[in-house]
């Protein structure tokens, strides 16, 4: 027979389970990142023994910042990533706009051939976007690293339905005013999809930060290699992995993007949640 | 607005998201089509129309074939696990777990960090000898076990870190999605005294269907697309026995410069994603709850 | 006042004219270079240091080095140049990437370029062992800068521990495999705690695996570049050594052993004779914490080892006036003095003979003797496998070596395997 007190007692160690669960599985997700710090600043030699007594040191940070140019591979990353973003929301509300709120003939198999992207991304048309860039003559250059992906369809996606949602009246309204249709997308529209655009944001910056192959393909030199590239050069030498300068390397590199994520969590989850991407 | 005007200014709308599209999604797919039926140009020698020469080789290549077959069961090991653990994830950070801002924390940084960067420290854990996993399996007296250097247990290693690396990121949505439930719900269901699991089956499954599907086509998207840790990593070793589609697409062609065979190459990938793109839209849209 | 401006301007238009024509006249030569950084260490600042030396010898010539990431890297940046009509003039590449770079029409001999006897004498002074990837055809395509051989690098403190001379390191195969099952380590439950002995598998295992058939009597391929051996009884024999290594005597880990964390592997002391390049020299140096000793690789019928790393190549879209400024740089940076320096900095094996006779290399390697090991093992090296279409060739040997390491396929299997899709490949260019 369940009594109250059972189900409250079953209800409790059901509960205390799950979360020493949770806990088991937060901690195995942030070994890896754990390891990074304590190898970046331990010496070589402490790469692979967890001893508490272990020195620290920065030294690992000063070779690895020698090891390639990474100031450069920043600066070209911080452009790349906050272009991409610019142009991306630029061509995705004007796109989204006529989707969401125009009638035309072909809008439907247009959208559709939007949402091929979707699915075919650029990633995977490595060769053939190589030799467009080549007969564009702009290979090796930043805009070559940013361009194939500046018309979003998940962008494109995600804000017509964003842009669906704003009641119709308002859009009227602003007619009435004697707004032009584009004055309406700014006043209207464009506020109203505030989170959608934040949501977005913060996936483009992190798949962007994050991406290599196409780089690596299309880029040869210092001057336009983003950082994940450049991080690479460790994997490539014929000396062997040192764990601690790669970290090292990792933490620099990455170390904008954790801090604020770590800062902007809150609004991260809550833009996400706002913009109804469910 | 007149009709005329009205189409004249949503394709201007369109226009530049469109050429972009047009230009860097459309045209390769279509050109990757043509060129898969041309010989690749080399130094002294012309392009030469060859028909279908290298789909021929295509199916004669036993690398392509192990490429495919891991494709196929790197899709079915890292899809169904990363979902299910974003879900889990998602339900634990939502309750009312102590520490819940660490845990959320915790499950998110692997989306923040590079591929190419944490492959390497997952070298060290899967590092024969003195690596994280041998020393944790000493403890245990457990044998020791070289994970990435042999053919039965590489890409198994691979689809862990590949799970590592998604969980958290499909799990922002999936979180999203429970807050935006509304709570009523959970009350009427308690009042009428349905089980946890109860609820969770017949309620919140079904309403973060929409969710579901959108992170499963973000899932199936990664599991053709991301091939950083096998550069890092394994280098499609050993013995192709961690050759992906796209990392073999890489290496013919851009280490051995063999332009067209990697086109044919492409469209086996681009078919691929196509059809599991109808399958997704089609299957799954049916299903779907929306509010 | 006419006349005056008229003159002014004839004169202001004649200075103009002399200023350009001395300017014309004394432009200096633009030398592009790409290099590669395979190594760690300053190397950039080495090169430019380099650039900047030379530059102020030869006033007329400007050195432009481009950091092109590793070799791999550089072949692809270079390749894509010549396809893009671009390219740099001279370059350092693998020397294996000399047939396809022929193929490509990339580059030109450096026959035209070399005319007076001095020339003659310099090309002849490099160590034949790295000439033998720089010439097919009878014409020179490359320039050895900086190569490397494998050498067998051993853990001092652990011979003497199993009561072994550490002075005598493995003359022979035989001897290899007795050391090797008298270093090997095992705890109470039968785990192994210390391998006697490892040969890297991973990325690349043709170039290790080319020391073992140059050790048992044969090279893998032939200097037209248009054959490969991979199925002949004595590479087959050094493939089941290898395996024996593993699976007879248990004294090599079992599966593929990754490149990268080999040095390391032998820092922590969990194996204690390794095969990797002379370049980890500095490294092996600075990290291990104990006694370790350098040594040729043992022979089976002879001693042996393949050679390694990058060449000068001079590329065939430039003109005879940058042609010949590079090669002047090309000489200035193989003298003597500056090969040794730059084996010395870098751990590659300086490429000419009277390098080790400088000073500074036989003081070097009087307080270091372990460097001359490389050097001594050199009239025993021989080329590293290269062939047209070389990286596809040498992949389908990789994948074979690797499907034998980890049992799929016997080593009869895979090297007839490896052999079949070889000659395919190369069918076309024989």
């Amino acid at each position: 027979m369940r009594t109250a007190t059972g189900v409250q007692a079953s209800y409790r160690i059901s509960r205390s389970l799950e979360a020493i669960g949770a806990w088991v599985l937060g901690i195995l997700w942030v070994m890896p990142l754990l390891y990074a710090f304590w190898t970046a600043f331990h010496p070589p030699a402490y790469s692979t023994h967890f001893t508490l007594s272990a020195p620290l040191t920065l030294q690992n940070f000063a070779k690895a910042w020698q090891a390639a140019p990474f100031a450069r591979y920043f600066v070209n990353t911080v452009i790349l990533v906050t272009m991409v973003l610019a142009a991306q929301l630029v061509l995705v509300t004007l796109a989204a706009y006529a989707f969401a709120c125009f009638r035309f003939p072909g809008r439907d198999v247009a959208f559709a051939l939007v949402l091929v992207q979707l699915m075919i991304m650029p990633d995977v048309l490595i060769v053939e976007n190589y030799r467009t860039m080549t007969a564009l003559g702009i290979k090796d250059t930043i805009l070559s690293i940013g361009l194939p992906y500046m018309a979003s369809a998940f962008g494109i996606f995600l804000l017509r339905q964003t842009f669906k949602t704003v009641p119709r009246e308002l859009d009227e309204a602003a007619r009435v005013e004697g707004c032009s249709p584009l004055q309406t997308l700014w006043k209207v529209y464009v506020p109203l999809a505030r989170p959608t655009y934040i949501a977005y944001a913060l996936v483009s910056i992190s798949y962007h930060w994050n991406n290599f192959l196409w780089p690596l393909i299309i880029t040869n030199s210092v001057e336009s290699r983003p950082v994940t590239v450049g991080l690479q050069v460790f994997s490539a030498t014929d000396q062997g992995i040192d764990w601690s300068i790669i970290s090292a390397a990792t933490l620099m590199t990455t170390g904008p993007l954790l801090l604020a994520f770590l800062l902007f969590q809150r609004q991260f989850v809550q833009s996400f949640m706002r913009a109804g991407i469910r | 607005m007149t009709r005329t005007r009205e189409w004249l200014y949503a394709w201007l709308l369109l226009l530049p998201a469109a050429t972009l599209l047009a230009l860097f999604t459309h045209y390769p797919a279509v050109a990757n089509l043509w060129h898969s039926f041309y010989s690749t140009p080399r130094g002294s020698r012309p392009v030469t129309f060859i028909g279908l020469d290298n789909y021929r080789a295509l199916i004669d290549d036993p690398i392509f074939w192990q490429a495919l077959s891991n494709n196929l069961w790197y899709a079915i090991g890292t899809i169904p696990l990363s979902i299910a653990l974003a879900l889990l994830m998602a339900v634990w950070v939502n309750g009312h777990l102590p520490g819940r801002g660490f845990l959320r924390l915790a499950y998110f940084t692997p989306t923040v960090l590079p591929m190419i960067a944490v492959a390497n420290i997952w070298l060290f854990f899967y590092t024969p000898g003195y690596g994280l996993l041998e020393q944790v399996t000493g403890l245990f007296g457990l044998p020791s076990h070289n994970w990435l250097g042999s053919r039965s247990t590489a890409l198994p290693a691979l689809m862990v870190v590949t799970v590592w690396k998604e969980a958290g990121f499909f799990m922002i949505f999936y979180l999203a999605a429970l807050q935006s439930m509304s709570p009523h719900l959970a009350d009427v269901a308690a009042i009428e005294g349905a089980s946890r699991s109860y609820f969770f089956r017949r309620v919140t499954l079904p309403l973060l269907m929409p969710t579901t599907l959108f992170v499963l086509i973000n899932a199936v998207i990664n599991a053709f697309r991301v091939v950083d840790h096998i550069v890092v990593m394994t280098r499609g070793g050993p013995d192709n026995a961690t050759a992906l589609l796209l990392y073999y697409i890489f290496e013919i062609g851009f280490r051995f410069w063999d332009s067209s065979y990697a086109a044919a190459l492409t469209m086996v990938l681009l078919t691929l994603l196509g059809a599991a793109a109808i399958l997704q839209f089609a299957f799954l849209e049916r299903r779907t709850h929306y509010q | 006042m006419k006349r005056f401006m008229q003159m002014g301007s004839w004169l202001a238009a004649a200075v103009v004219a002399i200023v350009a024509g001395s300017a014309l006249a004394q432009a200096p030569v633009e030398v592009p270079f790409f290099y590669p950084v395979a190594v760690g260490g300053p190397i950039t600042k080495i090169i430019d240091r380099f650039a900047a030396d030379f530059e102020k010898e030869n006033p007329g010539i400007k050195l432009h080095p481009i950091y092109s990431g590793s070799y791999q890297e550089s072949i692809a940046k270079a390749l894509t140049a010549v396809k893009s009509g671009d390219p740099p003039v001279t370059s350092i590449l693998l020397s294996t990437d000399m047939f396809t770079l022929i193929d490509e029409d990339a580059i030109v001999p450096f026959d035209d370029l070399i005319k007076t006897a001095d020339d003659k004498a310099w090309l002849a002074s490099f160590y034949p062992a790295f000439m033998e990837n720089s010439q097919t055809g009878g014409k020179t395509w490359g320039i050895p800068f900086q190569r490397s051989t494998i050498v067998l690098y051993y853990d001092k403190d652990a011979f003497k521990e199993v009561g072994l001379d550490p002075n005598h390191p493995p003359a022979t195969w035989k001897e290899m495999t007795e050391y090797a099952q008298k270093l090997t380590k095992r705890d109470t439950s039968g785990n192994v705690t210390r391998w006697g002995v490892q040969i890297p598998s991973s990325g690349f295992p043709y170039w290790l695996f080319q020391g073992l058939t140059i050790e048992n009597g044969v090279n893998l391929m032939n200097q037209a570049g248009t054959a490969v051996y991979y199925d002949k009884p004595e590479v087959i024999g050094a493939l089941q050594y290898w395996l024996d290594l593993v699976n007879k005597y248990k004294v090599h880990p079992p599966g593929i052993v990754e490149w990268g964390t080999t040095p390391k592997d032998f820092f922590e002391r969990k194996v204690a004779m390794m095969w990797t390049t002379t370049g980890n020299l500095t490294n092996v140096r600075s990290n291990a914490k104990f006694d370790f000793g350098v040594a040729m690789l043992p022979a089976s019928k002879q001693r042996g080892s393949p050679t390694g790393g990058g060449n000068f190549y001079i590329f065939r879209k430039s003109t005879p006036a940058q042609r010949e400024a590079a090669f002047k740089f090309i000489k200035w940076v193989t003298a003597p003095e500056r090969a040794a320096q730059w084996g010395i900095d870098t751990g590659y094996v300086a490429v000419r003979a009277d390098a080790w006779d400088t000073p500074v290399m036989k003081q070097y390697v009087a307080g270091f003797p372990a460097a001359a090991v490389a050097r001594d093992q050199l009239p025993f090296a021989k080329a590293e496998l290269s062939t047209h279409d070389n990286q596809r060739v040498t992949k389908a040997l990789n994948d074979g070596l690797q499907a034998a390491l980890t049992g799929t396929k016997t080593p009869e299997q895979a090297m007839k395997d490896a052999q079949r899709e070889a000659d395919r490949l190369l069918r076309s260019y024989k």
